[in-house]
């Protein structure tokens, strides 16, 4: 209960989504369901008990097969992960071991629910995967949707809640938050989850403040009590005193303000407060993110990967199927350019029936251009494709994982062909189009300038040049925290890069992560990258950045940084003096 | 090639993980649906670990990440058309 002068209490969690607000706190207690008793049965019991089991199972489906007829098609992500659990709850692992374990056992259906659901969320315990991690979460939710069928203990029905609140709860099922009536709830909070679970995926995509994996909310707060959720710092102040309170409304007011005006500038253009201008391009990998890509202001598309169409088929994909894939996102995006990167795949990833081999390392192994050159009718076919889209609005051809003058050269050689052929078979094509190549090998920035000579621009593609000039693989947990776009071995490659460009006369891009993250935006335009593409929801947040920042001030920034020997140095050097333009990226 | 390995062979499969987010949840289900019709035991195997592919609960505890080649094997020459059928899905990306 709330008591007057009861002491502020701040629970450190992990943000699910960004924001803030400040409420009274509603709770969504479950702890009813967490008593679970447990005796014996006889032979007949047992069977009393598998019968009560499958209809508890059966009763908790059907009423989950409601909820996913109730829901809208806005709810498409929630969707796909109720049907998810609605395979679980016939799962093998569940069902058929419940049922054996009361049979063995002679135990009741609770109990042997209980024990085989927990079973089967520790084979997740050692799992590294977030995503993959999360799945446990799905079982215990299922199992306690079961569970409140056999014990006849009753859900709360939050679509009851008539205030707007704070909802914690110890967990919310993907069934619970789709039942949610959006305007009554101002933020969530839970003890469990993570980052990739079902309450944080949902809480931003409802623009919702949330803060989960708390561990022990339910227990601190009590009904009624206020509390602030901070979901940018991942926080949560149950009875703020009156200063906390009054900080954090500033800072949600600011925090809102800053969301509004992200919307509104994200058609404004990139131009610093000295006023250099900047182009924002986005990285695409379907024709549908065009519209993303649209809606948040890109002048273009920096990187169109192309692998997708390899993926799916059986063969290889037939020039015309290239074409007219291509063409539609040239259209679409007609005058503003389309930089179609050519395939960028492992051998192994093409469909094995099309090309079996097996690499010790893959990364190292054949790949991209090397399998295109090896490949040179799969490489000619992609070439002709391209060629001929870009007479239907402005193309740049983009060649990834260049490592020496020579590919480049047989690059070339294969272009040359295809405007050839398209000639003779008398096809509508453009060949006057700017050709480039991703700088993401550390022999390709080494041999830049000469690399320049045979191309008009360089798009640097930042995560594998972190990646192999760090010689670290960052999916691999041990020695993912070298993966630092901020290294000072990283910006001196990317300025070596930029400055045989500039030698050259050439123009320069980056299209990798780095370009997305607010953070290194001061070092990228003191580096003079002038040209960034990135996902298409990363664009307003770089974008007012760069409209906040002063492009002489950076340079300045970036001389700074030259002159410090660790990604960390010059990590907290930017946080200190953007603090107040990163707070609300959620990057404080 | 003599009889015996010739003979595994038709019962296994080596597939690889095409889709872009590896096996979660949904391909797994659609595996596991499959699986369903067998008159025997399925299995998915990677690396030494195995995992019955009737279950989702269990094809997911192998955290199969894209780019992964794994097996696919029945234990009955009745189950063929099954083995064919999951192979095909996963090496098509499962239509995603």
């Amino acid at each position: 209960m709330e008591s007057t002068g009861s002491e502020q209490t701040v629970i450190k969690g992990i943000g699910g989504s960004p924001g803030i607000c400040i409420g009274k706190a509603y709770i969504v207690d479950r702890e009813g369901v967490d008593v679970i008793k447990r005796y014996k049965v006889d032979e007949a019991g047992a069977a009393q008990e598998i019968n009560r089991f499958k209809n508890a199972v059966e009763k908790a489906r059907q009423e989950h097969a409601a909820v996913i007829e109730s829901l809208d098609d806005e709810f498409g992500s929630e969707l796909n992960i109720l049907e998810a659990h609605m395979v679980l709850y016939k799962d093998k692992m569940i069902y058929e071991k419940t049922v054996d374990t009361i049979n063995n056992e002679k135990i009741n259906a609770e109990w042997a629910l209980k024990k085989v659901s927990r079973q089967a969320r520790l084979r997740f315990k050692d799992v590294d995967d977030p995503y993959l991690k999360s799945r446990a979460d799905d079982i215990s939710q299922v199992a306690e949707k079961v569970m409140s069928h056999l014990t006849g203990v009753q859900d709360i029905r939050i679509s009851e809640i008539n205030k707007r609140v704070v909802l914690v709860a110890h967990d919310l099922s993907p069934a619970d938050t789709s039942q949610i009536q959006l305007e009554r709830v101002q933020g969530f909070v839970t003890d469990r989850g993570g980052k990739d679970s079902h309450t944080s995926i949902i809480a931003k995509s409802l623009r919702i403040p949330s803060v989960v994996g708390l561990g022990k909310a339910t227990s601190c707060v009590a009904n009624d009590d206020l509390i602030i959720v901070d979901g940018t710092g991942g926080r949560v102040i149950i009875n703020p005193d009156e200063e906390t309170l009054f900080q954090y409304e500033e800072r949600k007011v600011s925090f809102e303000r800053y969301h509004a005006g992200l919307e509104r500038s994200s058609y404004l253009p990139a131009v610093t407060l000295d006023g250099e201008k900047y182009s924002l391009l986005s990285n695409i990998e379907l024709v549908e993110e065009v519209v993303a890509a649209k809606d948040n202001g890109a002048e273009g598309i920096g990187l169109f990967r192309t692998e997708f169409l390899y993926l799916d088929l059986k063969r290889f994909p037939t020039e015309e199927e290239l074409f007219i894939k291509y063409r539609e996102v040239v259209e679409l995006m007609a005058p503003a350019p389309v930089t179609i990167r050519t395939l960028d795949i492992n051998g192994d990833k093409v469909n094995p029936s099309l090309y079996s081999m097996e690499e010790a390392n893959p990364a190292l192994g054949l790949r991209a251009v090397r399998f295109c050159l090896k490949n040179p009718q799969v490489f000619l076919t992609q070439i002709k494709a391209i060629l001929r889209a870009a007479s239907s609005g402005n193309v740049k051809l983009l060649i990834p994982m260049i490592s020496c003058v020579s590919e480049i050269v047989e690059v070339r050689k294969i272009i040359d062909q295809a405007v050839n052929e398209l000639e003779t078979e008398q096809k509508e094509f453009n060949r006057d189009i700017p050709l480039g190549i991703m700088i993401e090998v550390p022999s390709a920035v080494i041999m830049a300038e000469s690399l320049a000579e045979h191309v008009d621009f360089f798009s640097i593609g930042t995560n594998d040049l972190i990646q192999y000039s760090m010689a670290i693989d960052r999916r691999n947990r041990q020695v993912a925290h070298l993966y630092q776009p901020l290294e000072p071995a990283v910006i001196k490659m990317i300025r070596m890069t930029r400055e045989a460009a500039d030698k050259k006369g050439i123009k320069i891009t980056m299209c990798g992560e780095m370009a997305g993250e607010p953070v290194n935006i001061p070092i990228l335009m003191g580096l003079g990258i002038r040209e960034l593409s990135m996902n298409p929801g990363s664009i307003p947040a770089v974008k007012h950045m760069i409209r906040n920042l002063d492009a002489k001030e950076t340079k300045k920034d970036f001389e700074k940084a030259a002159t410090m020997s660790s990604a960390r140095e010059i990590h907290q050097m930017l946080h200190e003096k953007y603090k107040e333009l990163l707070f609300f990226n959620g990057q404080e | 090639m003599d009889n015996a390995l010739e003979e595994k062979n038709l019962y296994a499969r080596r597939v690889t993980i095409s889709n872009s987010l590896g096996m979660h949840a949904r391909p797994a289900a659609k595996i596991a649906e499959i699986a369903g019709d067998a008159v025997h035991n399925v299995w998915i195997a990677r690396e030494g670990s195995k995992a019955d592919a009737q279950s989702v609960i269990d094809i997911l505890s192998l955290c199969i990440t894209a780019g992964t080649t794994v097996t696919v094997e029945i234990e009955n020459s009745n189950d063929k058309e099954i083995l064919e059928k999951i192979s095909a899905l996963i090496e098509s990306g499962f239509g995603e």
